[in-house]
């Protein structure tokens, strides 16, 4: 049985004159998690938006869970993925709280015309207390730490109980261990609940240690791929951003304890 | 105090066109501050304005062409906000006084008299008919009732919108009916409250509540109390002091949203992370 829930074939997306993406493919199987990374500019913010039907593709094809994107059912797709951006500046007087920012996860899937139920509110609740920001439920959404801001949006992701999750740089801007216990919160939420992610990072420290494959992109292309052993080398790392790399002695230590 | 006025019918009329008038802008105007959407409001305000007094040069309903033109200021203003092509401000900058010009170029090209089109201008709530009161009143009921309808994804769009997008929500249309409600219910206003004095009642006691509360809910309630408070504050002490009454009214909204700002518990966000976890 073909286990295949992204396929992309050939995707170019363009931004006006800037071309984000030349002749991507790519085949994603169910429960895999993939890491994503290089220098900015590189099409890996633009290959998660494919994937949810936000990005246009100007030619090539796309399949996500059995459906092929074709610009009309991308918002019914968007229902089963979940989608987690990097810490943006919020307004502190913004009249939404917590709870009502998880809640949010709920309304794709509950559909016009329907409010949601105690199910759906013993859900955010159960979700939470997952992400440990149970006791700040009810605080304005303005009013969170970086790292408050940014279990509440994989809570509000959780909600949605996604087939596809997708992180785009969720430990950027938010202190260092802040962005250790993110990352083992998505390692479980992985593990736990069996999603498929993708992982984007332009930062080699924060790749989680159960990444099945790495993806490397340069210039809006998939210039190298391929499990997280082969790919994490100085010589690839340091074509790849253009300036000498190295490899994090933690992560390289953590990749090794993982095989 | 004197309470005869209360049994003019010409009061009872501005009466009510002040309770919908109130309710309707105040209901828009959160939509609009909450999104940081101020300057689209007073674009949509003016093109409403230019679409009236288009009507009255040509002779048609001028209520139409304001429709008209609202609506097609939002249908053009809301992709130019979305693409970024041009820098919002230029582009709301340059719409802004096309409609401006456009006002003043058919107030320039009237024959006769201009009072109706002066009435635009300033509105005049105590002269306000029957029908306008029942048009009000279908506006607001409608307002109202798809604020009660799509309140749960109305929530979402103007406080996340892009989140609201990606859970699946109909985000981009959500988002364009807010524009298109923002200009019917200035179309519905315009003859009591005045092309340049509408966006006022739009914008303040909409403001006002921003500052007063971290819930939506709440703030409706509030921008609607204050938008009643304004329209029949500003009317009685039109009423006494013998002032253009759209004019008392917007000064009214302006003060409260003064104190408003003033006495606001937001102005202490920056020592909220200090306090102690609530619960």
């Amino acid at each position: 049985m073909d286990d295949t829930v992204i396929k992309i074939q050939d995707a170019v997306v363009s931004y006006r004159e800037d071309v984000a993406l030349q002749g991507v493919s790519l085949e994603v199987k169910k429960g895999e998690f993939i890491g994503i990374i290089g220098p900015n500019g590189a099409g890996k913010t633009t290959l998660l938006t494919v994937v949810n039907g936000l990005g246009r593709l100007v030619h090539g094809q796309a399949w996500v869970l059995g459906s092929r994107l074709n610009g009309g059912n991308g918002t019914n797709l968007r229902k089963r993925i979940g989608y987690v951006a990097q810490v943006e500046r919020i307004d502190p007087r913004l009249p939404i709280n917590v709870r009502e920012t998880v809640m949010v996860g709920c309304y794709g899937c509950l559909g016009l015309f329907r409010r949601p139920t105690r199910v759906h509110r013993e859900r955010v609740d159960e979700v939470l207390e997952m992400v440990g920001i149970a006791h700040l439920a009810q605080r304005p959404i303005g009013h969170l730490s970086g790292g408050e801001y940014q279990r509440a949006a994989i809570a509000r992701a959780l909600v949605q109980q996604p087939e596809i999750f997708l992180l785009d740089e969720p430990t950027a801007s938010i202190d260092q261990k802040a962005q250790r216990e993110i990352l083992s919160l998505i390692q479980l939420i992985h593990r736990e609940y069996g999603t498929t992610t993708l992982f984007v990072t332009h930062d080699l420290r924060m790749l989680p240690s159960i990444c099945d494959r790495l993806i490397l992109m340069k210039d809006g292309r998939i210039w190298q791929q391929g499990d997280t052993e082969s790919m994490l080398k100085e010589e690839v790392l340091t074509q790849l951003f253009g300036a000498p790399m190295a490899v994090p002695g933690e992560i390289a230590s953590l990749f090794r304890s993982s095989q | 105090m004197d309470l005869s006025i209360f049994q003019y019918h010409f009061m009872q009329m501005a009466i009510l066109a002040g309770l919908l008038g109130g309710v309707t802008c105040a209901v828009v105007g959160v939509f609009v501050v909450t999104m940081h959407l101020s300057f689209i409001g007073v674009c949509i305000a003016h093109s409403a304005f230019a679409g009236a007094l288009l009507g009255l040069w040509l002779g048609f309903n001028p209520l139409i062409g304001a429709l008209l033109f609202s609506l097609g200021a939002a249908a053009i203003i809301g992709p130019v906000a979305d693409r970024g092509e041009l820098n919002p401000d230029t582009s709301l900058g340059i719409i802004f006084s096309l409609m401006l010009g456009l006002a003043f170029l058919f107030m320039g090209l009237m024959q006769g008299a201009r009072t109706e089109a002066l009435n635009l201008f300033w509105g005049s709530i105590l002269t306000v008919t029957q029908q306008d009161i029942i048009f009000l009143a279908a506006i607001t009921a409608v307002i109202v009732g798809l604020v009660a309808v799509f309140y749960k994804e109305i929530h979402a769009v103007i406080c996340h919108r892009e989140v609201a997008l990606a859970v699946g929500i109909p985000a981009t249309i959500i988002f364009y009916g807010l524009l298109f409600s923002t200009g019917v219910t200035i179309t519905a206003s315009l003859q009591s409250i005045g092309g340049l004095l509408i966006y006022c009642l739009i914008l303040n006691p909409a403001a006002a509540a921003y500052q007063l509360t971290y819930s939506l809910k709440r703030m409706l309630l509030i921008a609607i109390g204050f938008g009643i408070i304004s329209c029949w504050a500003g009317l009685v002490a039109s009423y006494f002091f013998d002032v253009p009454s759209g004019a008392a009214i917007v000064i009214t909204s302006s003060i409260i949203f003064g104190l408003a700002t003033a006495f606001s518990p937001k102005r202490k966000v920056k020592g909220w992370q200090q306090m102690p976890l609530a619960g």
